[in-house]
């Protein structure tokens, strides 16, 4: 790892401007591709390249592309996931804000090389900001000549949209997505077809999210064996943006390979646990993520399980890889951690996901619905003193009941964390049961004197 | 009284509805004009976009209810948003809540006497490295104290709200709290802002470190 890639323009000076991005090699790759590179050889270094989708569920963009088969007739969209909305997620804005040329750019290379026309990008309705700027970038471009009728005078027309949603987590979801995108409410559609298949507007779409296409510019002028062996794990390439929120001394942004461990994460690039404290628990990459507890130690005796090599380490000395950390029983998802320090109280945090659980469900499918609000309910009296130790069994019960009884991975994105829960913290859920929560207890112990300007 | 949208925003829908191969698909685009405009998604409003779009009324309100940044009844003249997701409620979220009841004088789901503020709970608005933070309007303020956002609401009584974010907004700099009283003050390192961004573009600490 040397150079940084993906945020290599964050630094510029204006970096959002046509003319400061061109300085700084926007559009060169994007020019070199549709000029002279075939739409084939282009998918080829994509898949080559190991790209793991970077919206969460990580699944190989390159293998995505692939899925397209479009019948006469048909035209193929291409819709970037900018809803970034993941609890702990806050790298997408980044790239919209700082840079946003390299998502156009990826944009143009990507509609080319799938044979699109037309791209969506599909940002969360809070980002005001970064919709204005991507648009103002998307005239820059298209005054240019990038976009349009004959995008650097080849034949075959791109236009790129910015379409804001409106406040809705849900949209996230690829297919909820595509409904709030047609105009609809924001419920996810029963699958399949596949959007590759039936996605926008009854057409082939592909459906990426912004890092991921971001990521495209590098691949293609790297070529995809080199980009991919930027990364460290097996089949899963190149580098990717992390963040880090919640008790460390440097919370932020951060771009490295894949496959550093999460303790480098924290230590050596979020400058460590808040004021030095101890680390209680982290949730690795979005709040659907089941939590890492560095007490843990990995437990892989046998030779070939996929993490034998890190056996009787502590969870989070395993390299973050989409693989890896799924063997872990966790996720790798967007990346972007939430660290706790010991002062924080589990089952507190847990009630306070779960609350954004509820408030987001779309409430098509009854097993989400209910279940949400039932876990909220049940959690409300652990920490009001209420609860009883068979609730803590009755949490587990009725996760198992959300996962995968539903239409949408919504359900499995509230049941998993929660079950990690109460598997790595289970005295913790025990004791609330018997004696409820303190009446002052709360998150943010460790900062609360500075941010009310107590001494 | 019937709505109309101003000629200028009747250009910019005709303009979006050059976008998509579906009228529909203008729906959500055309709702925030109309919300820019009056506020909120009235009756009035309901029955325009009904006309304009072809639709019926009540497809319009079963999207209009679904998104929890369309409002259909009348909101103060800025709207602010708490964020109270963990990572913020980790860093002071609920220290910022308690803050913003107080001096607005209304409960978090409720508008100051004066009309000026409502004051709304938010769920995580991807923020989370730069907490605790706010949303007022279009614009995020991030690494907050309450000093800091006494400033910032102290700004906008007396400014309006363009002027504070142009003085205290942290969107255009990505975290980085603006204007000369700006350094929000945490108990961590100063707050990430520029640095932040350098950070990003910084190689890992452990390689060679040639590059930095």
């Amino acid at each position: 790892m040397s150079k940084p890639l993906l945020t290599s323009r964050y630094g510029v000076e204006e970096s959002w401007k046509l003319a400061n991005a061109e300085r700084a090699g926007a559009y060169e790759v994007a020019r070199q591709a549709l000029t002279a590179r075939k739409p084939a050889e282009l998918r080829e270094e994509v898949k080559k390249a190991n790209l793991r989708g970077r919206g969460g569920a990580g699944f190989p963009a390159g293998v995505k592309w692939g899925f397209l088969n479009p019948e006469e007739g048909e035209r193929i969209y291409l819709v970037i996931n900018a809803d970034e909305s993941e609890p702990g997620t806050f790298k997408d804005r980044s790239i919209m804000d700082l840079d946003p040329h390299r998502l156009v750019e990826g944009a143009i290379i990507s509609c080319f090389a799938i044979d699109a026309h037309v791209a969506y990008i599909y940002v969360r309705g809070e980002l005001a900001f970064s919709v204005n700027r991507l648009e103002e970038a998307i005239a820059e471009a298209r005054q240019a000549g990038y976009l349009g009728e004959r995008p650097f005078g080849i034949d075959h027309p791109i236009d790129v949209h910015v379409h804001a949603g409106a406040g809705a987590y849900i949209c996230g979801e690829e297919t909820a997505l595509l409904n709030s995108l047609e105009g609809r409410r924001g419920e996810p559609r029963l699958k399949p077809p596949f959007p590759a298949v039936k996605g926008a507007f009854g057409m082939p779409t592909i459906v990426n999210n912004v890092e991921t296409i971001a990521s495209v510019p590098d691949i293609i002028e790297m070529g995809g064996d080199a980009w991919s062996a930027l990364g460290r794990l097996p089949g899963d390439g190149g580098v990717r943006i992390y963040g880090v929120s919640g008790h460390v001394n440097n919370p932020g942004l951060f771009e490295a390979p894949v496959g550093i461990t999460m303790r480098e994460l924290i230590d050596d690039y979020a400058g460590g646990v808040l004021d030095g404290r101890p680390l209680k628990a982290v949730i690795p990459g979005g709040s659907s993520t089941p939590v890492l507890d560095p007490q843990r130690k990995v437990d892989a005796p046998n030779e070939d399980h996929p993490l034998h090599k890190w056996h009787g380490q502590s969870e989070i000395d395993v390299p973050m890889g989409v693989d890896t950390y799924r063997a872990l029983g966790t996720m790798l998802g967007t990346c972007c951690a939430i660290v706790m320090d010991d002062t924080v109280n589990m089952v507190e945090a847990c009630r306070n996901l779960m609350r954004f659980y509820k408030h987001e469900s779309c409430g098509q499918c009854t097993p989400c619905r209910e279940g949400t609000g039932w876990l909220v309910d049940v959690l409300d009296g652990l920490c009001n003193g209420r609860g009883k130790p068979e609730d803590v069994d009755l949490l587990v019960d009725i996760s198992n009941n959300m996962m995968g009884n539903t239409i949408c991975a919504f359900a499995d994105g509230t049941a998993m964390p929660m079950l990690g829960m109460v598997q790595k913290f289970r005295q913790e859920f025990m004791d609330a049961a018997v004696h409820g929560l303190p009446d002052d207890v709360r998150h943010d112990a460790s900062v609360r004197s500075s941010v009310e300007g107590v001494a | 009284m019937a709505f109309a949208l101003t000629p200028e925003r009747e250009q910019q829908v005709d303009e979006i509805l050059t976008r998509y191969p579906e009228r529909r698909a203008a729906l959500l685009p055309v709702l925030w004009l109309c919300q820019r405009q009056n506020g909120w998604i009235s009756p009035e409003v309901a029955e325009y976009v009904s006309k304009r779009l072809e639709l019926s009324t009540a497809v319009i309100k079963g999207v209009v209810t679904f998104y929890t940044m369309f409002f259909d009844e009348p909101v103060g003249e800025n709207v602010v948003w708490v964020c109270r997701t963990l990572s913020c409620d980790l860093r002071g979220g609920k220290a910022i809540q308690d803050h913003l009841e107080k001096k607005l004088g209304c409960a978090a789901g409720h508008t100051s006497a004066d009309g000026k503020f409502t004051l709304l709970k938010a769920e995580c608005l991807a923020a989370c490295g730069q907490a605790p933070m706010v949303q007022i309007n279009d614009y995020y303020y991030e690494n907050l104290n309450v000093q800091q956002l006494d400033r910032i609401l102290d700004a906008h009584a007396a400014k309006g709200g363009e002027a504070a974010a142009a003085e205290f907004s942290s969107c255009a700099s990505f975290g980085a709290p603006r204007g000369s009283n700006g350094g929000a003050v945490t108990s961590a390192p100063p707050p990430p802002t520029k640095e932040a961004v350098r950070v990003a573009s910084r190689p890992p600490p452990d390689s060679t470190g040639d590059e930095s």
